[in-house]
């Protein structure tokens, strides 16, 4: 029973995941080395990684500072309408990303409800970098907020009350007795929102009008070579893309461990 | 003085704490309130009669039909593969296992568009296994079962990171009485076990749910999005989008958000009401 048990789910996850991964690795390096650097030397491909790191970067700023913000308040805070604000925060996870991209043009598109003004002021929002971005913050706004709260839960407010009584101010209580005790929930929610961010897609690509060269992610190349039928770009692309994402994953892994050895001792 | 300074917790309301809960509130508003806010309107603006006949249009209701059955066919999967994986990673040791529990999560770092090249590398028309498929008759991507397979992808880890903990902190006690007492393995799972993961399981199946109607970067490139067949309710929004046909993308995206809420906003009723039933 036991052999048997292991032996389906190790077949189960080769087909699902070992397999295709091993697949794109082999393709993306099928004519060798120099095949592979030179698609990912193209100019549009590293514009396209770089777009990508340029959002990536904003989105992950924006939202450690908000999401701490929100979790601080969720965790430490009772007022009316808690509940209403815990929900929404995790909604953008339950939205479609075409559906997300979808709002923000209805908001900044010509004829969206801010759209009018963004363009009277001269700021682009549609079809350029301050709507991927908006787009991208959207998408990855749950992750640092729902990370932080349970810490926060967890260590409880003794240790900042006693600074608080000490003379500590608030800014000095949050940078030396909160922000230390929830580093590696915080750690852990960057690299989630880094991993969405990078990967980000179709909300992005319904905003971005993808122009190659000016709004094209690494995604959007990626998706783009593969319909132009360039396979090597598209492996390439991907297999670029898929290593970050492992690096980001054995990140993941290691701040876990952090946390549960943290919980124990 | 001393009494002045020893009350910095409570549920007083400061000024510094009230400015907190503007900026989360407010972040919030803007971000996630007004977008949902403006495509509700608009979707009504023109009144429910219009919504319904952009509904109506067959290949709209095909993409809706075939998003929730395909999303249903991908939880039934996903609930039993899932179940198994998370108690062989729980109960069982054998080599590897830090490196399997490790590669659960992948899914949620790789960007949706590679999950969706990786499987028409192996399973597509051109490759050794899509080819051996075909001439068996069964076609998997740019069909059906392509779709399920990416959802399968992309969800994977739902099911299994939610019954992971229930399993871990079970006791066996239970079970050892229960076989002590003369039952079979089956029923140990049946009577035991199951009843006890099954919170769990419908949690992550829920989650699964609602990220799998929205999936879009991995499906458009598995599907092959032909309409009244393969095309999927995200991938018709999207190319209602392209074609600036504002009404037909808006009363599908509704339909879509809708069932995605529903699922979540009733998974969290049930948890409220499960926790109530426990104190």
């Amino acid at each position: 029973m036991r052999k048997l048990l292991i032996g389906i789910m190790l077949l189960w996850l080769a087909v699902l995941i070992v397999f295709p991964l091993a697949g794109i690795v082999s393709n993306a390096l099928r004519e060798g080395w120099a095949p592979f650097a030179a698609a990912l030397d193209q100019p549009e491909t590293v514009h396209a990684f770089k777009l990508t790191l340029i959002i990536t970067v904003i989105a992950v700023a924006v939202n450690v500072v908000f999401g701490t913000i929100i979790g601080l308040v969720l965790a430490r805070q009772s007022f009316p309408g808690k509940t209403l604000m815990e929900e929404l925060v995790s909604m953008p996870l339950a939205v479609s990303p075409v559906v997300a991209g979808f709002m923000f043009i209805l908001l900044f598109g010509k004829n969206g409800w801010l759209g009018e003004w963004f363009a009277a002021g001269g700021i682009p929002v549609i079809y350029a970098l301050p709507g991927m971005i908006l787009a991208t913050v959207f998408v990855t706004l749950p992750f640092v907020a729902k990370e932080v709260v349970p810490v926060l839960l967890e260590i409880g407010t003794e240790q900042e009350a006693a600074a608080r009584t000490l003379g500590a101010s608030p800014w000095q209580t949050f940078r030396r007795v909160t922000l230390p005790s929830i580093r590696w929930g915080l750690v852990y929610g960057i690299t989630l929102t880094m991993a969405r961010a990078l990967g980000e897609f179709g909300a992005v690509l319904v905003v971005s009008g993808n122009i190659i060269g000016r709004t094209q992610t690494a995604t959007l190349h990626i998706h783009e070579a593969y319909t132009n039928l360039e396979f090597q770009g598209a492996f390439s692309a991907s297999l670029v893309l898929a290593a970050v994402s492992f690096a980001v994953l054995l990140i993941m892994e290691a701040v876990k461990r952090r946390m549960e050895d943290g919980k124990e001792t | 003085m001393i009494l002045r300074i020893t009350r910095p917790q409570s549920h007083v309301t400061s000024p510094g704490r009230i400015g907190l809960r503007s900026a989360g509130a407010g972040y919030i508003l803007v971000l996630v309130v007004l977008p949902i806010l403006a495509i509700t309107w608009e979707a009504f603006r023109k009144g429910p009669g219009a919504i319904l006949a952009d509904l109506a249009r067959p290949e709209a209701l095909y993409s809706l039909r075939l998003t929730f059955i395909l999303a249903f066919a991908m939880i039934l999967i996903n609930s039993v593969m899932g179940t198994l994986t998370a108690w062989v990673l729980v109960r069982y040791r054998f080599p590897g296992k830090a490196l399997i529990n490790a590669l659960i999560d992948l899914p949620f770092a790789i960007p949706t568009v590679v999950t969706g090249l990786m499987l028409v590398v192996l399973y597509g028309p051109a490759s050794a296994m899509g080819s051996f498929l075909n001439r068996h008759g069964v076609e998997v991507i740019y069909a059906k079962p392509g779709i399920v397979l990416a959802l399968l992808f992309v969800t994977l880890p739902f099911v299994v990171r939610a019954v992971q903990p229930v399993l871990m902190a079970m006791d066996t006690e239970m079970e050892e009485a229960a076989a002590s007492l003369g039952a079979g393995r089956w029923t140990i799972f049946r009577r035991i076990l199951f009843p006890s993961m099954t919170p769990a399981i419908l949690t992550g199946a829920a989650q699964a749910f609602s990220k799998a109607l929205g999936e879009f970067g991995s499906v458009v490139i598995v599907a092959g999005n032909i309409p009244m067949r393969t095309q999927v309710a995200p991938v018709y929004i999207y190319g209602e989008i392209e074609s600036y046909n504002t009404s037909g993308a808006l009363a599908v995206s509704l339909v879509l958000l809708a069932g995605s809420f529903a699922v979540l906003i009733l998974l969290n009723l049930a948890r409220r009401f499960g926790r109530c039933g426990d104190a």
